[in-house]
């Protein structure tokens, strides 16, 4: 699964993006995130208040809820900042 | 019509391109961003917009939609640009056009009023000494809320 970053938690990260290896166990965005935290403190210290992110799946804005497959291309971010 | 570049662009030269591609204009209405030279009270050195490719004309294009489908309108113009920016420099435009004034400036303030919580930007200031990652405002989740009603 290709999993993107960007602002500060992609300077947090020190990456942008990276592929995940998922097992047939990570259902949804939630779990996601409770795999990931298992890498390192960054990780832990990004997803520890997860009302401070946002997340999409295949470019749609999505909920932490939501399911995911391996082929699906999931972004953490910020709340947004155009115009 | 929708753009996400780097580069400049020239109102004039949009609202030339606009009114050949469309008849019978009565209004039109026009919003250009641009970027403060101050942060708070501190000397603003640059404004970095970061996006996320792909998303973005996937979001840009379907806040246009929802414009075009609230709002009889005969064309519109989204342009937002990304990468290094200096004070006082263009940051988006955009241009509706319609046949009576109440349409192109309601439609305006929609559109810019979504492109600042649904256009996946992100933007980073830098002062002289320090460099920040600006936060969404509470102020315009407001504003995007108001067009719900």
């Amino acid at each position: 699964m290709k999993v993107l970053y960007f602002s500060w938690i992609k300077d947090k990260l020190g990456k942008s993006h990276e592929e995940i290896q998922v097992s047939d166990n990570i259902k949804t965005i939630n779990d996601l995130i409770t795999l990931l935290k298992q890498n390192n403190e960054n990780y832990k210290d990004v997803f520890k208040d997860t009302s401070s992110i946002k997340v999409s799946i295949n470019m749609e804005t999505a909920r932490f809820e939501d399911s995911i497959n391996e082929n699906d291309e999931v972004a953490f971010f910020p709340p947004m900042t155009g115009g | 019509m929708i753009k996400v570049q780097e580069e400049d662009f020239s109102l004039t030269d949009e609202i030339t391109f606009l009114k050949k591609r469309c008849n019978n204009i009565g209004a039109l209405s026009t919003f250009i961003g641009i970027v403060r030279d101050k942060r708070e009270d501190e000397k603003l050195v640059s404004m970095t917009l970061e996006h996320y490719p792909g998303m973005t004309e996937k979001m840009l294009n379907k806040i246009n939609s929802e414009a075009l489908s609230r709002w009889d309108l005969l064309d519109t113009t989204i342009i937002h640009r990304y990468g290094k920016l200096l004070p006082g420099e263009q940051i988006v435009l955009v241009i509706t056009a319609s046949k009576h004034r109440k349409e192109a400036i309601e439609s305006c303030h929609f559109i810019i009023d979504w492109l600042k919580t649904k256009g996946p930007f992100w933007k980073y200031e830098k002062t002289v000494d320090k460099g920040f990652w600006v936060d969404a405002k509470s102020q315009d989740l407001d504003e995007e809320l108001k067009w719900n009603n």
